[in-house]
C-alpha cells in the first residue's frame, strides 16, 4: 500500500516541554489510520504539523511526496484544498447557516455558478443527513449536528484525505454511531484517507484498518487492531483496557501519605 | 528592593514584546489591506456592523455634547456681550477636540471591544485555523476588512457626532436662549477654517481608528481561547485603546495647533 503521508523523524516543542520526539508514522492511502493517546499527548498538534499549521522543529512531513513545511504559501494552500479537516469543535462560522458554511470552502475556491455550487452542497449535506437543516445556523445545532455538517464542509471540495480531530469526543452513543457510520461510508465510498485521531478507545478500533499508539512523543505500539490490542507493552495494555494504574500512575507525584500525616 | 526592581523590569519588557507583536501583526496586516476593496461585500458587512452598531451611541452622545457646549459657551461669553459667538466656540470644540476624541472613545467601548470578543470567540472555537485549512488567509478574510471598515467608519462617526453636536448647540443657543439665528451661522462660518480645523480633526479621527482598530484586532488574536482569556482582553482593548486616544490627541493637538 503506498504511503499517502508519511512523518519522519520529526521533533516538536512547546516551551521547554517536547511534545513529539524523533516520531516517525506512515499514513497509507485509503485506509482509516487511527492515531490514539491521551489527552494533551499532542494528537491535535500532529494533525496542525500535518496541514502545516505549526512547524516542526526537525524532521520532516511528507503528503504525496511534497515536504508540507518546504512549500511555498501558495503550493500549501493548493495542498489544504486536497485535504478535510474536521475541528474537535466543529468550528463553523458561526454568520453562516448550513447551507453558506458547506458552500464557503466552493464560493471561495471555484468558480461554479450558484446552480451547480446548490447541487454539490445539498448533495454533501444529503451525506451526513442533514439536507433538511440547510436554514438553521450553528447555534441552533446539537453537537452531533455541527460536527456533521463541518464533515459535509471538509468534504465539499471533494479532498483526497480527512483528517479528524477528536470526532466522538462528547457525544451520545446515537451520535458516535452515526458519525462512525459516516467516516466508513466516506472511506469506503469515496476511497478516502482518513486519519482519525482519538482516545475513544473502542470505537476507533472498530472502524481503523491500521492503528498507532503514542505517548510522550512516541510510538508505543502500531498495527492492524489485532496487533495492537494483543501487545504487551504495559502502557498499551493500560490505555486500552482503560485501567486507573500502571504505568501512568493513578497519584500525581506526592511525598509518602503516612509521613504527610505526621505518622 | 532589587526584587521589585526586577518585577518592574520584567513587566517592561513583557510590554515592549507585546508593542513589538502588535507592530508585526500591523506589519502582516498592511499587504492584506487593498483585499477587502476587491471583496467588497465583506467590507461592507463589517462597515455595516460596526458603524450600525456605534450609530445610535454617537447620535445621543453628539446631541448631548453640543446642547451642554451650548449651554457652556452662552454662560461665558453673555458676560462679554458675545454671545453670538456660541455657535462659533460650538463648531471649533467639535470638530477640533470633542468630535474626533469622544467618536473615539465611545467607539473603542461599543464596537471595539465587540471586535476583540468576536476575534477572541473565533480563535477559542477554532474558526481561524479551521478557515486556514479551507486555504483561507484569515488576515485577508477576517481581519483586514474589519481594520479598513473602522478607519473608514470612525472619521465618518466623528463628522456626523459633530453635525449632532452643532445641531444642539443651535438648538439650546438659539432656540431656547434666544441668540440670533443668523448671527450664530454667519459667525461660525466666518471663524471655521476647513484647513485648520475640519481637516485636522478627520486626521485626528483617522489615526484614533487606526489605533482602536490595531488594539481590538491584536487584543483579540492574542487572547487566550477560553472565557476568562477572551473577557480580559476586551477590557484591554477598552483600557488600552481609551488611554491610547488620549495620549495621541494629546500629541497630535501639539502638532497641529502649536
Ligand atoms: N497554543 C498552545 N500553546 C502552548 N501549548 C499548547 C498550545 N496548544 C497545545 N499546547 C500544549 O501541547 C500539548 C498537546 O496539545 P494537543 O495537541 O492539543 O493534545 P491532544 O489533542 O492530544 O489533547 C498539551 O500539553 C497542550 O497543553
Ligand atoms: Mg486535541
Amino acid at each position: 500500500m503506498q504511503p499517502h503521508i508519511e512523518i519522519e523523524h520529526l521533533t516538536f516543542r512547546r516551551g521547554e516541554r517536547i511534545i513529539f520526539d524523533d516520531l516517525s508514522l506512515i499514513i497509507p492511502r485509503g485506509q482509516v489510520t487511527a492515531v490514539m493517546g491521551p489527552s494533551g499527548t499532542g494528537k491535535t498538534t500532529l494533525l496542525k504539523l500535518i496541514a502545516g499549521q505549526l512547524r516542526p522543529e526537525s524532521g520532516r512531513v511528507l503528503v504525496d511526496g511534497e515536504d508540507v513545511h518546504r512549500l511555498s504559501r501558495r503550493a500549501l494552500f493548493e495542498l489544504r484544498r486536497r485535504m478535510g479537516m474536521l475541528f474537535q469543535s466543529g468550528a463553523l462560522l458561526t454568520d453562516l447557516n448550513v447551507f453558506d458554511n458547506v458552500a464557503f470552502p466552493l464560493r471561495e475556491h471555484t468558480r461554479l455558478s450558484e446552480a451547480a455550487i446548490e447541487r454539490i452542497v445539498l448533495m454533501k449535506l444529503q451525506a451526513v443527513g442533514l439536507r433538511g437543516a440547510r436554514h438553521l445556523m450553528p447555534s441552533e445545532l446539537s453537537g452531533g449536528m455541527a460536527r456533521r455538517v463541518a464533515l459535509a464542509r471538509a468534504i465539499a471540495l471533494d479532498p483526497a484525505m480527512v483528517l479528524y480531530d477528536e470526532p466522538f469526543v462528547g457525544q451520545d452513543p446515537i451520535t458516535m454511531g452515526v458519525l462512525l457510520k459516516l467516516i466508513e461510508k466516506l472511506n469506503h465510498s469515496l476511497g478516502l484517507t482518513s486519519v482519525v485521531v482519538s482516545h475513544d478507545v473502542e470505537e476507533v478500533l472498530s472502524i481503523a484498518h491500521q492503528v498507532y499508539v503514542l505517548s510522550e512523543g512516541r510510538v508505543v505500539a502500531q498495527g492492524n487492531v489485532e496487533a495492537v490490542r494483543n501487545s504487551d507493552d504495559p502502557y498499551v495494555r493500560q490505555f486500552l483496557g482503560g485501567l486507573p494504574d500502571g504505568p501512568v500512575p493513578f497519584h500525581y507525584p506526592a511525598p509518602p501519605f503516612r509521613e504527610e500525616l505526621g505518622l | 528592593m532589587i526584587r521589585m526592581l526586577r518585577a518592574i523590569g520584567r513587566w517592561g519588557l513583557s510590554r515592549l514584546r507585546a508593542a513589538g507583536r502588535a507592530g508585526l501583526f500591523l506589519f502582516g496586516l498592511l499587504p492584506a489591506l487593498a483585499y477587502p476593496f476587491w471583496r467588497i461585500r465583506l467590507l461592507l458587512k463589517q462597515v455595516y456592523n460596526t458603524g450600525t452598531l456605534s450609530l445610535p451611541i454617537i447620535l445621543t452622545a453628539g446631541l448631548f455634547v453640543g446642547m451642554v457646549l451650548g449651554l457652556q459657551g452662552y454662560n461665558v461669553l453673555v458676560d462679554y456681550n458675545s454671545e453670538e459667538a456660541v455657535g462659533t466656540m460650538t463648531a471649533l470644540s467639535l470638530l477640533r477636540e470633542l468630535g474626533p476624541v469622544v467618536t473615539a472613545l465611545l467607539f473603542v467601548g461599543r464596537a471595539g471591544s465587540a471586535l476583540t470578543a468576536e476575534i477572541g470567540l473565533m480563535r477559542s472555537t477554532e474558526q481561524l485555523s479551521a478557515l486556514e485549512m479551507m486555504a483561507v488567509d484569515p488576515v485577508r478574510f477576517i481581519f483586514a476588512p474589519r481594520f479598513v471598515a473602522v478607519v473608514l467608519v470612525v472619521p465618518l462617526l466623528a463628522l456626523i457626532f459633530t453635525a449632532l453636536g452643532i445641531l444642539g448647540g443651535y438648538l439650546v443657543a438659539v432656540g431656547w436662549l434666544g441668540v440670533d439665528d443668523g448671527a450664530f451661522w454667519s459667525q461660525m462660518t466666518a471663524h471655521v477654517d476647513w484647513q485648520d480645523d475640519v481637516v485636522n480633526g478627520v486626521i485626528k479621527s483617522v489615526v484614533f481608528a487606526v489605533w482602536v482598530a490595531v488594539v481590538a484586532l491584536f487584543q483579540g488574536e492574542e487572547a487566550p481561547p477560553t472565557s476568562e482569556g477572551v473577557s480580559y482582553a476586551t477590557t484591554r482593548t477598552v483600557v488600552q485603546g481609551s488611554l491610547g486616544v488620549l495620549a495621541l490627541d494629546f500629541v497630535l493637538t501639539a502638532l497641529m495647533f502649536n
